[in-house]
């Protein structure tokens, strides 16, 4: 198994606040990894670091070996590592599969020239585009759902939307920032079963997520963070049992 | 668009001959009916119409309020008059000068737009509209040391274009009919306007079009779709900005004078007026907002004579009138038409975002306090 990721002593300070201090994770291809922690113990933080839209205040990132901190967001969209947002964040007034093909920016090449020439390079790679969107569409259920708004669409379908916009981009890496949040349990194990579609179909996933079940059946390992501190890390039946695992989610005093 | 009759809707192609048979004959039809001056007014029209549409891609497609748009107008007009007209002793063809204003106006829309790239909104309008008003101060100086620009005077005796050795600046007899320079320059403008259009319409449905479309819902989102939001904002500057140079260009060639006072900051206001009103994003819209802006003014000339005709002498100046309508009608459509006459999908569905689910919340929420 290679590695995909490593976060070597990550950093980063708002002001005197340390939200993450020396966290170092790897990710190996092909796995689904998860990223648990209480609130406000720096996962979204650590997203953003990796993703490009905080700058670190130390430390390394890698994918496949390059480094990537503090490069812009859409360069690091480049390299193949997209991801999804907390709180859902689609072009709400672009209809659904207009949101994907944004998505397929990184990866087509059209410029003015040729956009107003309707080159046939143009017009073929516009084609291109969007038979590719509908397929990301297709792949994560909304398939013929592209002609409504993103933001008319039911809050799960918006969650899965926003999948295919990351998935339209060509990552070899996607992080989902709490996918499933506010879903019932049905719609959760549709959830994870997509999750373990799209590992099958080559995608390593980064996942952030509270709901200990649904991390113990699809991650293949999974990292802790607590106060800006990675606390675990190992496959789910070990992190679970860990006693400074425990101490952080019911409180040292309680245990 | 909603008011076109169903037989018309039916035959695309003969809607367009029809229009393109009307766009044709326009010129003579006004300039019989209603005078040569009418012409004039058309040809202005069509300008603002260039301009309207090149701005529509700064604020309309990518969400950058610019409030400096004239500036890109004013630089296309002065290099017209620089490199064509005694002023420097040069006089260059169009063919070669007009581009170059487009591309000097682009280089400027680059410049304005690199440090101005982390503002939004308020912040962005501030300094566009500075940036406007430094352009215009500059014409107004630059006659000394050197003498640049002319100062206040401004540039007189700027060429006619003329097309294979014939001027557009003087009649022509074709065919026994006298044809006048504002005729010519109509369908000079008209092919140029036409070309704004086409390039309007394409860069809008392309890939380019979406990213500023992603870049003004949610910047940040855009980003992590992997859209450099530099580079594109940058683009929509560039691009808006060589479509003022290319209609300074020709305003300047169509005038033959130019100073600074034709590119202060009402007109700046005007334009942004003209997509507003239109319909910000919609091309047919904002086309609409540009001739309803230039033509209704000049119509309400008329309403000086009327008021001396019947009530023996002017009691409101026409030019007052003129802005208190205008203001009037803005407010009007702010209350009934908030997102233009003919507004774009998009916008049309921002505007009435009250509709949606939080909309219905805040409605029964109203609903049970009463």
């Amino acid at each position: 198994m290679t590695t995909l990721l490593t976060v070597e002593n990550v950093t980063k300070r708002f002001g005197g606040l340390s939200a993450l201090e020396a966290v170092s994770l790897t990710v190996n291809s092909g796995e689904v990894y998860g990223l648990i922690g209480p609130n406000g113990a720096g996962k979204t933080t650590l997203f953003n670091c990796m993703t490009g839209l905080y700058t670190v205040s130390a430390g390394v990132i890698r994918l496949d070996g390059v480094p990537i901190q503090n490069r812009k967001p859409h360069q690091i969209v480049n390299r193949g590592f997209a991801r999804t947002f907390q709180n859902i964040r689609l072009f709400a007034n672009m209809t659904a599969l207009e949101n994907v093909m944004v998505g397929r920016h990184a990866r087509t090449r059209t410029g003015v020239l040729g956009a107003v020439l309707h080159s046939r390079r143009c017009l073929a790679e516009e084609r291109d585009s969007r038979e590719r969107s509908q397929a990301q569409m297709a792949f994560v259920g909304l398939k013929d759902r592209g002609r409504g708004l993103a933001g008319h669409l039911a809050y799960g379908d918006q969650r899965r939307l926003e999948i295919a916009r990351a998935l339209a981009t060509e990552p070899k890496l996607l992080a989902l920032d709490e996918p499933v949040a506010g879903m019932n349990p049905n719609e959760r194990r549709e959830m994870s079963e997509l999750f373990l579609k799209l590992r099958d179909a080559g995608i390593t996933l980064l996942l952030i997520e509270h709901d200990v079940k649904l991390v113990m059946d699809v991650c293949d390992r999974v990292a802790v963070l607590d106060y800006g501190k990675k606390i675990a890390e190992g496959v789910p039946d070990e992190v679970r049992r860990d006693p400074a695992v425990i101490e952080a989610y019911l409180g040292g005093a309680v245990a | 668009m909603p008011n076109v009759p169903e037989w018309l809707r039916r035959h695309p192609r003969l809607a367009f001959g029809l229009l393109a048979v009307l766009l044709a004959v326009l010129p003579f039809i006004v300039g019989a009916g209603l005078g040569r001056g009418w012409v004039r007014v058309l040809d202005f029209a069509l300008l603002y119409a260039m301009l309207a549409l090149g701005l529509n891609i700064v604020v309309g497609y990518a969400g950058l309020l610019d409030l400096g748009y004239i500036a890109f107008y004013a630089l296309g007009a002065y290099l017209f008059a620089w490199l064509s007209s005694p002023q420097f002793g040069l006089h260059l063809p169009f063919w070669l000068v007009l581009p170059s204003g487009a591309l000097l106006a682009g280089g400027f829309g680059v410049l304005l737009g690199a440090p101005t790239l982390r503002l939004r909104g308020d912040y962005l309008a501030i300094v566009t509209l500075g940036f406007g008003e430094i352009v215009r101060i500059f014409m107004n100086n630059l006659d000394a040391p050197v003498n640049i620009t002319n100062g206040p005077q401004g540039i007189n005796l700027i060429d006619p274009i003329s097309i294979g050795g014939v001027s557009l600046g003087v009649r022509h007899t074709i065919l026994g009919v006298h044809v006048f320079p504002p005729t010519f320059y109509y369908y000079l403008f008209l092919f140029f306007t036409l070309f704004t259009i086409l390039v309007a319409m394409r860069l809008q449905d392309s890939r380019i079009g979406r990213a500023w479309a992603a870049i003004r819902e949610d910047e940040v989102a855009a980003a992590a779709m992997g859209i450099d939001t530099r580079s594109v904002k940058l683009l929509a500057f560039a691009m808006g900005a060589s479509f003022g140079g290319l209609a300074g260009g020709l305003f300047a060639a169509f005038q033959g004078f130019i100073s600074p006072e034709s590119f202060n900051l009402m007109e700046s206001v005007m334009i942004l007026c003209m997509i507003v009103l239109g319909g910000m994003g919609n091309i047919p819209g904002v086309i609409l907002g540009a001739v309803l802006l230039t033509v209704l003014p000049e119509a309400l000339r008329y309403l000086g004579a009327w008021q001396r005709a019947t009530l023996g002498h002017v009691v409101v100046d026409p030019n007052d009138l003129r802005m208190l309508l205008f203001g009037l009608a803005m407010v009007a459509m702010m209350l009934f038409r908030p997102a233009g006459l003919l507004p774009s999908r998009q916008r049309k569905r921002e505007f009435r975002a009250e509709d949606g689910v939080a909309g219905q919340e805040a409605a029964s929420l109203y609903d049970a306090q009463a």
